[in-house]
C-alpha cells in the first residue's frame, strides 16, 4: 500500500515537473534535474514515468540518466559532498584531502555512510580554481578547505570525525 | 543624521566559498551602513574583499571573515581606518591597476543586478549603437576587432556570425556555452555572477546581428550561485525592457533560457552542447555541417562562449579599432587569464595578449602559494599541454603558444610546485578521459583507457621502452582519428609530460 502511495505521488509529481516545463522532449534534462531535485535520485519507476510524460521511450530516458554523472539511480544521503579532483585542487592537494575524508567517513567515492548522513562523490570543477581545493556541500561551494575545515563541515552534516 | 555608509560585499562564489555571506549579515547588522552585493574584482586572493565607500573612494579590506569584523569596527573601518587587513584604495592595487580591463572593466565595481549601475557605466550603449547603424555595420566591427572565440578554438567570431546571418531560414539561435568545465578557468562565471547584464547585452547584439530572436545559455551545474544570481539579472533585464519584445523601445525582439548542464565536461564541446541543449546525451555531432548552418533543432546557431559574447558590447559602443588595438599578431584584444592552482595570489588577470607567461605567473601570481619553486604549469585546461621552467618566457598568444605545442584554451593557468609527480597528472588526464568521453568515436572511448593501462605498465617498467613507444602510437592515433578535442588533445598533457619531466615515468 505504502509503494502504491509513493508511486503515486511520484506520478503526480512527473506529471507537475513536465507540466512546468512543456512535456517536450528536447526538455528532458532539465526535467531530471528538477526530479532530482525533488527526490535525489531517478529510480526505475521515474523513469517509466517520465518517460511516458514526454512521449519518448524508456530506452531513450535511460540512455540520458546514465549519460549524465548528475542523474544518479541510488539514494543519496542526507548530504552529498563532492571534492573536486581536477588538476587545480590537485595542485593544492586534493588527492590528500580525498583520502582524508574516506579514511574519516569510513567510505570511498560513490560511497554512502551506514548511517545515510553523508555521499561522498567526485567533482571535476567548481570553478573556484583560485581558491584550491574546493568542495562542494550540498548546493555550497567551500574554498581552501583543508583537513581541519573538512573536519568541522562533516561534523555539521553529522558525520563521524 | 548622515547618510548611512555603503560597504561592498561580494555575492560571488569564491568570495561566499570564504564566508562572505556571513561576512555580510554581520555588516548588515551595524548602525547606519548599507551593504550592497557586488561582484568581484577578480582578486580571489583577497576575497572576501570587502569596500567602504568613504566618499569618492572605496577602501578595500581583506580577505575578512565574519569573525574579523568586530576588529574592523573598533579600528573605525567605516571611515577608512587602519586594520591590519587593510589594502586601501581598490583601484590603485597593482594586480588591478596594471591590467587592461575590457570585458570584466564593471566586475566588482557595480551591483551586478542593478540596471541603473549598468547604464550608468555605459551598460547597454552597444545595443543602442547596432540599433543604430544595423545589423551590418555590427558584423563588420566585429570582424574588424579581430575578436576569436574565448571558450578555447580561437575561431574568428565575426566569421561565424556573418555565416549564420548569411544561412537561410526563419528561425536562427544564438547559444550561449557556459559549461565551464576546464580546471582552472572561472572567467565565465565571473562575468556571470558579476556583470550579468554585460552578457545579456551581448547576446542580444548578436541576435540582432545574425536575425534570430531566441538566445540559450547552457550553464554548468556545477555553479548554482551562477544559476541564481543570473535568473534575476534575466528578471530585471526584462522587467526594464532591455529584454524581451521591442528591446530598449527598438522593433527588435529576444528573449534567453537558462538550461543547466548534468556534470558532463563534453558537453562543452559546441556539438555536443547543442545534443545536450535539445534534452539528449551529449553525444559528439559531426562536422559539417557547421552549427552555424545546422545548429540547435536543425536550424542556423551562432555558437559562442561567455567571454566571447560579453566582449561584444564595448566593441560595438566603442568601435572594433578600439579593441584590435589591443594584443598582438592575429590574437587581437584582450583575454582574461585566470590563474589558479598552487599560486599565492590566485584570480582574474585580463591583460592584451602579449606578455609572458612568467610576468603573469611571477608579477601577478607572486609565485607559488606553498613558497616552493614551481615545476609545471598546465596552460588550456585538462586538454592542455603541461610546460616547465624553460617555457615561463613563451608569449602569451594564440600562434606562440601553438608554436610550442600548446594552446592558451580559455586562458586557465594551473600551477604546480615541485612536489608534482607527473606520471601521475599523465595518467589522471588519460583517466579523466574515459570518465567523460561521449563515446562516439573509437580512438577516444577506448584509447583513453588503454592509455592509463600503458602508463600502469611503463610505471611497473613492464618493457618499458616498448610501452613507451606504444603509448606515443596510441596518442597518434588519438590526435588523428578522434571526432573531437576530447580525444583529439588528451595527449596533449600526455606527451608533454612524458616529454618534458621523463624523469618521473622511471621508478
Amino acid at each position: 500500500m505504502l509503494l502504491m502511495a509513493v508511486q503515486n505521488e511520484e506520478a503526480k509529481t512527473v506529471h507537475e515537473i513536465a507540466t512546468v516545463f512543456g512535456a517536450r522532449p528536447e526538455m528532458l534534462v532539465q526535467i531530471l534535474h528538477a526530479f532530482v531535485q525533488r527526490y535525489g535520485f531517478i529510480s526505475e519507476e521515474a523513469i517509466r514515468q517520465i518517460a511516458s510524460e514526454v512521449n519518448l521511450s524508456r530506452a531513450d530516458v535511460h540512455g540520458v540518466v546514465s549519460f549524465y554523472h548528475d542523474f544518479r539511480t541510488t539514494e543519496p544521503g542526507r548530504h552529498v559532498v563532492r571534492i573536486c579532483q581536477a588538476e587545480s585542487c590537485q595542485a593544492m592537494g586534493s588527492r590528500e584531502l580525498t583520502s582524508h575524508a574516506s579514511r574519516q567517513l569510513g567510505i570511498d567515492m560513490h560511497e554512502t555512510t551506514e548511517d545515510g548522513q553523508i555521499s561522498l562523490e567526485p567533482v571535476y570543477c567548481l570553478g573556484n580554481c583560485a581558491c584550491s581545493p574546493a568542495v562542494m556541500i550540498d548546493e555550497k561551494t567551500y574554498g581552501r578547505v583543508d583537513k581541519n575545515r573538512l573536519d568541522s563541515l562533516l561534523q555539521q552534516c553529522g558525520g563521524r570525525s | 543624521m548622515s547618510s548611512p555608509v555603503i560597504v561592498y560585499v561580494p555575492r560571488e562564489t569564491a568570495a561566499v566559498s570564504m564566508g562572505a555571506h556571513e561576512v555580510a549579515e554581520k555588516i548588515a547588522g551595524l548602525d547606519s551602513v548599507t551593504v550592497v552585493r557586488n561582484g568581484s574584482w577578480g582578486m580571489s586572493w583577497l576575497e572576501p574583499l570587502i569596500e567602504v565607500d568613504t566618499g569618492g573612494q572605496r577602501i578595500g579590506y581583506g580577505p575578512v571573515a565574519a569573525g574579523d569584523v568586530e576588529s574592523l569596527v573598533a579600528a573605525g573601518f567605516l571611515q577608512g581606518g587602519d586594520h591590519a587587513l587593510k589594502v586601501g584604495p581598490v583601484a590603485d592595487i597593482a594586480y588591478l591597476k596594471n591590467q587592461e580591463r575590457w570585458t570584466f572593466r564593471r566586475c566588482g565595481l557595480i551591483d551586478p543586478l542593478s540596471v541603473d549601475d549598468y547604464r550608468a557605466n555605459g551598460g547597454f550603449k552597444g545595443l543602442e549603437k547596432a540599433f543604430a547603424t544595423g545589423p551590418e555595420q555590427v558584423l563588420e566591427q566585429v570582424k574588424t576587432s579581430g575578436l576569436r572565440g574565448r571558450g578555447g578554438a580561437g575561431f574568428p567570431t565575426g566569421i561565424k556570425w556573418q555565416t549564420v546571418a548569411d544561412a537561410k531560414g526563419e528561425q536562427k539561435y544564438i547559444a550561449c556555452n557556459a559549461d565551464e568545465g576546464d580546471s582552472g578557468t572561472f572567467s565565465d562565471r565571473i562575468l556571470m555572477e558579476s556583470d550579468p547584464l554585460t552578457l545579456i547585452e551581448g547576446m542580444a547584439i548578436a541576435g540582432f546581428a545574425v536575425g534570430a530572436n531566441k538566445g540559450y545559455i547552457y550553464l554548468r551545474s556545477e555553479y548554482p550561485l551562477t544559476r541564481r544570481v543570473f535568473a534575476k539579472a534575466l528578471t530585471a533585464a526584462r522587467e526594464s525592457g532591455w529584454l524581451g519584445e521591442n528591446i530598449g523601445g527598438s522593433r527588435f525582439s529576444f528573449d534567453i533560457d537558462v538550461h543547466i548542464g548534468a556534470g558532463s565536461y563534453v558537453c562543452g564541446e559546441e556539438t555536443a552542447m547543442l545534443e545536450s541543449l535539445e534534452g539528449k546525451a551529449g553525444l559528439i555531432r559531426y562536422k559539417p555541417p557547421l552549427p552555424a548552418i545546422e545548429g540547435l533543432f536543425g536550424k542556423p546557431t551562432v555558437v559562442n562562449n561567455v567571454v566571447t559574447l560579453g566582449s561584444v558590447p564595448d566593441i560595438i559602443a566603442l568601435g572594433g579599432d578600439a579593441y584590435a588595438n589591443y594584443g598582438v599578431g592575429r590574437s587581437k584584444g584582450t583575454l582574461a587569464f585566470q590563474l589558479a592552482g598552487n599560486i599565492k595570489r590566485g584570480g582574474l588577470v585580463e591583460k592584451a595578449f602579449g606578455l609572458t607567461l612568467r610576468q603573469l605567473i611571477e608579477d601577478f601570481g607572486g609565485g607559488t602559494a606553498s613558497g616552493r619553486k614551481i615545476r609545471a604549469v598546465q596552460i588550456g585546461g585538462p586538454l592542455g599541454a603541461y610546460f616547465a621552467e624553460q617555457h615561463l618566457d613563451t608569449r602569451l598568444d594564440y600562434e606562440e603558444f601553438a608554436k610550442v605545442g600548446g594552446m592558451i584554451g580559455h586562458g586557465g593557468i594551473v600551477v604546480f610546485d615541485d612536489t608534482v609527480d607527473m606520471a601521475e597528472q599523465a595518467r589522471f588526464a588519460m583517466e579523466f578521459c574515459a570518465n567523460e568521453s561521449c563515446g562516439k568515436c573509437t580512438p577516444c572511448r577506448i584509447g583513453s583507457v588503454r592509455g592509463v593501462e600503458v602508463i600502469d605498465r611503463i610505471l611497473a617498467n613492464e618493457d618499458r621502452e616498448k610501452n613507451v613507444n606504444l603509448l606515443s602510437e596510441l596518442c597518434d592515433t588519438m590526435v588523428d582519428g578522434s571526432l573531437c578535442a576530447m580525444g583529439g588533445m588528451t595527449p596533449f598533457p600526455v606527451r608533454s609530460a612524458v616529454k618534458y619531466f621523463p624523469e618521473d615515468f622511471k621508478r
